[in-house]
């Protein structure tokens, strides 16, 4: 791997800038109009699922629940074709799952009751709004610590990178329409650190290589970082695509929105880490000025980074640091 | 540069491996299944003879067991299977009758050991165990209306005593108190009289209708204070009452301002589960009787017996509140508060009746299993509901009272808080409604387990073959640092006893994807120094010094979106918080430390001339 070649990432930027905000808007088009398919957590209702030891007919059930006089039901099958949901906007009815189980089970005595949930309306609408404040908070949290340990500017490339990651994972969703519950939500907040931690690990290199590399133009000292991280980058995105799809394949349905949701993220995380929080840095034209080690600089920002953190500087006389 | 470790380093990775693999091995160990049995009262003891007729019982039905063995007040025996658990609970119930609740439960099968360093399982998630979970919430709005109203009554019934004129006393829809005044005056001496009595109100003078009045408004302590009551009130009912059900491990937990979680594993008849937690306890204040007529009622603390009279002063409805204080000699007692009615009816009695000591009945709706009826080859519980009185206080009336009062003469702090409980439980609660619901069935919950040991296997073993291709040597190190780590990660869980949950498996899984990515940052740094030339001694020296901080901050962050995923997050999603922050700090351990630690135990020391990376 001696002598890098350095890839002219920065060469491409503004025709990835724009398939990134047409992406953008691809996106939030489909958030604003067609919206989340928000799972049981946050609607509130009543969802039950039931499984067959042969194929069950979903047309069957939905019509004995209707015959029954139940509202709104919908049915559909749940992983397999022998597993069925069965979803209905019904009061606190404790007795729900047993009645639906009795009903089925008249037509078909193979059926078993798997999973049987109610969530009270308020309920939903509380996990809804914390988990946006929960978003808004982690990325809040997380400018904060980089404009502290970073710079300002790298703050601002890595919140918009996640931004960026979030809102095409929610598009991606609301394209689908795929069920967006808790643990969705959960993958959803796991997509900030990943892509956090891919963009961190680009910023540390840029930083690294604008102090020590005695270039001065910005567009050459952030592609050579990128190349010199794209290996690591990489890697670190196959491994952890290899054992979401893993878990996706084997984890079984209510492990898959989960799955899915984190691999679209690590691929857009990927993706942004170079032209998303690189192209940021860029447009805001970091100089070597806004990297000067501490003692160098006036930049009250960069003061409190210990010396065992900076030792990226130092010669090799520092070991055992861990 | 001779990449050599002091012996103590040595000396500290190896003893927390040695710690990690010793605290995660209990959970090698399948559990037994096992029914549990306890006595419905607390003071039933277990001993020899319960064993031996329990174990008689099994005999009977021809149903295999073991190791039976009592813990504290409750009776374990091991089973061969899930269907022999079934079974036996039925048998046992049957043949002990309704002193006895048993339940079904699974009993850990660790060596004595590893229990001896106090190593344990971890704990299963009801998504992974099955089982039911409740979310009741504590309708606040309507007890803090009921509790202003019986305020309002007991300020009429004591401005008519105490002769303060007074043209109204209602609770305004803002949740506040209005008292219109006859005049100036009795404005001044009803004012007195609050400021007084019932501190707790922010008062202010109002004019309305031409009258001199009083607006009384809760202050923000007195109103977190009732609400602390109500809800702690509810959850003492609750515990009450999941002790009917015969769970194994039932969680009945309070969650935010307003709302109790209640857990049973294991439980899949939730209808039966509500209709037993939705139930109300009562009171009653009685005379205790003298002309030798009345009904006799036990007590609930001991074996002695009190006769009271049939008629009722005052029921629960009519106490607004019950809380333990101390007299001026530091002892402690029980304030009683009653609501107007309640207060004035207290009061013609005791006004009459000095000397005489006054029961409290407790009075409590339980379904007692009277056993099993066989349907379709299957036992079906029986249940049979029973009120269940009990006096929990006798004490001599001293003097005549109305609205507040206290009971003395109890022995120590813990009678008496456990008293005000008792009161308050059996008071008029505050209403309280199912916000959420969820049952998983057994089957389920078993397959849940399978998939997500199974994905984390596969996941595992993919990024472990990927290293070993990509960095050869190195990719062993960052192989054992894997391992390593998800032994750590199970380890730390178990000694937190945290609760494992499906998304918490998804958190290992993602870990363990992610956890590679320092060693790949390090060994990326490895080769780049190779590239620049150096020494194979120095290049591996550079590589792990330069990656660190890239490493830290990277894992910091993440930690911080753990952090505030496990704040925000409630059940499933904690779990995955929890398993997410664990293995962030483990991996930094394996991922640096341990890979150094073997790349010097490899390489140190001694001339390289090429590294295999």
């Amino acid at each position: 791997m001696s002598d890098l070649k350095v890839l002219n990432f920065m060469g491409h930027r503004r025709i990835l800038a724009a398939a990134s905000l047409v992406l953008l808007a691809i996106s939030l088009g489909s958030l604003a109009v067609r919206g989340l398919n928000f799972g049981l957590d946050f609607t509130g209702g009543a969802q039950i699922e039931v499984g067959y030891e042969e194929p069950a007919d979903v047309e069957n059930i939905r019509s004995t629940l209707n015959g029954a006089g139940y509202r709104d039901v919908v049915v559909q099958y749940f992983g397999n074709n022998t597993d069925v949901l069965i979803r209905m906007q019904e009061d606190n009815n404790p007795r729900l799952g047993d009645e639906v189980l009795a009903l089925l089970s008249e037509k078909r005595d193979d059926v078993e009751l798997r999973r049987n949930e109610f969530v009270g309306p308020q309920v939903g609408e509380e996990l809804r709004e914390n988990g946006g404040i929960g978003m808004l908070v982690a990325l809040g949290v997380v400018m904060v610590y980089i404009a502290l340990r970073f710079q300002f500017k790298f703050a601002v490339g890595a919140v918009a990178a996640l931004v960026h990651d979030v809102v095409i994972v929610l598009g991606f969703f609301s394209i689908t329409q795929m069920a967006f519950d808790l643990t969705v939500l959960a993958a959803v907040l796991a997509v900030i650190g990943y892509s956090l931690n891919d963009t961190i690990v680009v910023a540390d290199r840029i930083r690294e290589n604008f102090r020590m590399v005695r270039r001065d133009e910005t567009d050459y000292l952030i592609n050579l970082s990128l190349t010199q991280t794209l290996g690591r980058t990489l890697i670190t995105s196959l491994t952890t695509l290899l054992v979401l799809v893993a878990l996706g394949i084997f984890g079984g349905e209510l492990i898959f929105g989960f799955a899915m949701a984190l691999s679209v993220g690590v691929l857009v995380g990927t993706y942004s880490s170079v032209y998303v929080s690189a192209n940021v840095l860029m447009a805001l034209d970091l100089t070597k000025q806004d990297l000067m080690p501490p003692e160098k600089s006036d930049d009250p920002e960069e003061e409190d980074i210990p010396a065992w953190l900076t030792d990226v500087d130092e010669d090799e006389d520092s070991k055992e640091k861990t | 540069m001779l990449n050599k470790y002091p012996l103590w380093k040595y000396a500290i990775i190896l003893s927390v491996l040695v710690l990690g693999v010793l605290y995660s091995l209990p959970n090698l160990f399948p559990a037994d299944p096992a029914v549990q049995i306890q006595g419905v009262e607390a003071g039933v003891q277990m001993n020899d003879t319960t064993v031996q007729r329990t174990e008689r019982l099994l005999d009977d039905a021809n149903i295999d067991h073991f190791g039976a063995e009592i813990n504290g007040q409750s009776l374990l025996i091991r089973l061969n299977s899930n269907d022999d658990q079934l079974a036996a609970k039925a048998a046992i119930q049957r043949g002990l009758g309704g002193n006895y609740i048993v339940a079904l439960n699974l009993a850990p099968t660790t060596p004595d050991w590893l229990l001896a360093i106090g190593a344990q399982p971890m704990s299963l998630g009801l998504d992974l165990s099955g089982g039911v979970h409740f979310l009741l919430e504590v309708d606040m709005e309507r007890f803090l209306e009921s509790r202003l109203s019986s305020y309002a009554a007991n300020i009429r019934t004591t401005f008519r005593d105490e002769n303060i004129r007074y043209r109204g006393v209602d609770v305004l829809d803002d949740g506040s108190i209005q008292v219109l005044l006859a005049d100036e005056d009795f404005r001044g001496e009803a004012d007195t009289w609050l400021r007084r009595n019932l501190p707790e109100f922010q008062r202010t003078d109002i004019e309305s209708r031409g009258l001199p009045g009083l607006i009384l408004t809760l202050t923000a302590e007195r109103i977190a204070e009732l609400e602390d009551y109500a809800v702690s009130q509810n959850q003492t009912t609750l515990n009450n009452r999941v002790n009917e059900l015969g769970v194994a491990e039932p969680l009945v937990q309070r969650q935010g301002r307003n709302r109790i979680v209640v857990e049973l594993p294991g439980v899949q008849d939730t209808a039966q589960a509500k209709n037993i937690l939705g139930k109300a306890a009562n009171l009653e204040f009685r005379l205790e009787s003298r002309d030798g007529q009345g009904e006799v009622y036990p007590f609930k603390d001991s074996n002695r017996t009190a006769m009271l009279e049939t008629e009722v002063i005052v029921t629960g409805d009519s106490v607004t509140d019950g809380r333990v204080s101390y007299d001026e000699n530091g002892l402690p007692q029980v304030s009683v508060s009653l609501d107007g009615d309640g207060g004035s009816r207290m009061g013609q009695t005791t006004r009459r009746s000095i000397g005489v000591p006054m029961g409290v009945l407790f009075i409590e709706q339980k379904s007692i299993l009277e056993g099993y009826e066989e349907v379709d080859g299957e036992a079906v519980p029986i249940y049979n509901s029973v009120e269940e009185r009990e006096i929990i206080s006798l004490a001599t009336i001293r003097g005549a009272f109305s609205n507040s009062f206290v009971i003395t003469g109890l022995d120590n702090a813990q009678e008496a808080s456990d008293l005000a409980l008792l009161l308050r439980a059996g008071a008029l609660a505050a209403p309280m409604q199912f916000v959420e619901e969820r049952t998983v069935g057994p089957s389920l919950g078993a397959e849940n387990i399978r998939m997500g040991t199974q994905s984390v296997i596969i996941g595992f073993a993919l990024v472990i073959l990927f290293m070993l291709g990509f960095y050869k040597v190195f990719g062993i190190f960052a192989a054992v640092a894997l391992s390593a780590n998800l032994v750590l990660i199970i380890a730390v869980m178990s000694m937190m006893s945290a609760t494992l949950t499906l998304p918490g498996i998804a958190g290992i899984v993602l870990t363990v994807g992610m956890a590679v990515d320092a060693n790949v940052l390090i060994f990326s740094r490895i080769r780049e120094e190779i590239a620049d030339g150096r020494s194979p001694q120095a290049a591996i020296d550079g590589g792990y010094n330069r990656a660190f901080s890239t490493i830290f901050d990277a894992n910091l962050t993440t930690l911080i979106v753990a952090v505030i995923l496990f704040a925000i997050g409630t059940g499933p999603v904690k779990g995955f918080a929890i398993t997410l922050s664990v293995g962030i700090v483990t991996s930094m351990f394996t991922a640096i430390m341990l890979t150094r630690a073997l790349a010097n135990l490899t390489f140190g020391g001694r001339v390289v001339k090429k590294l295999p990376i």
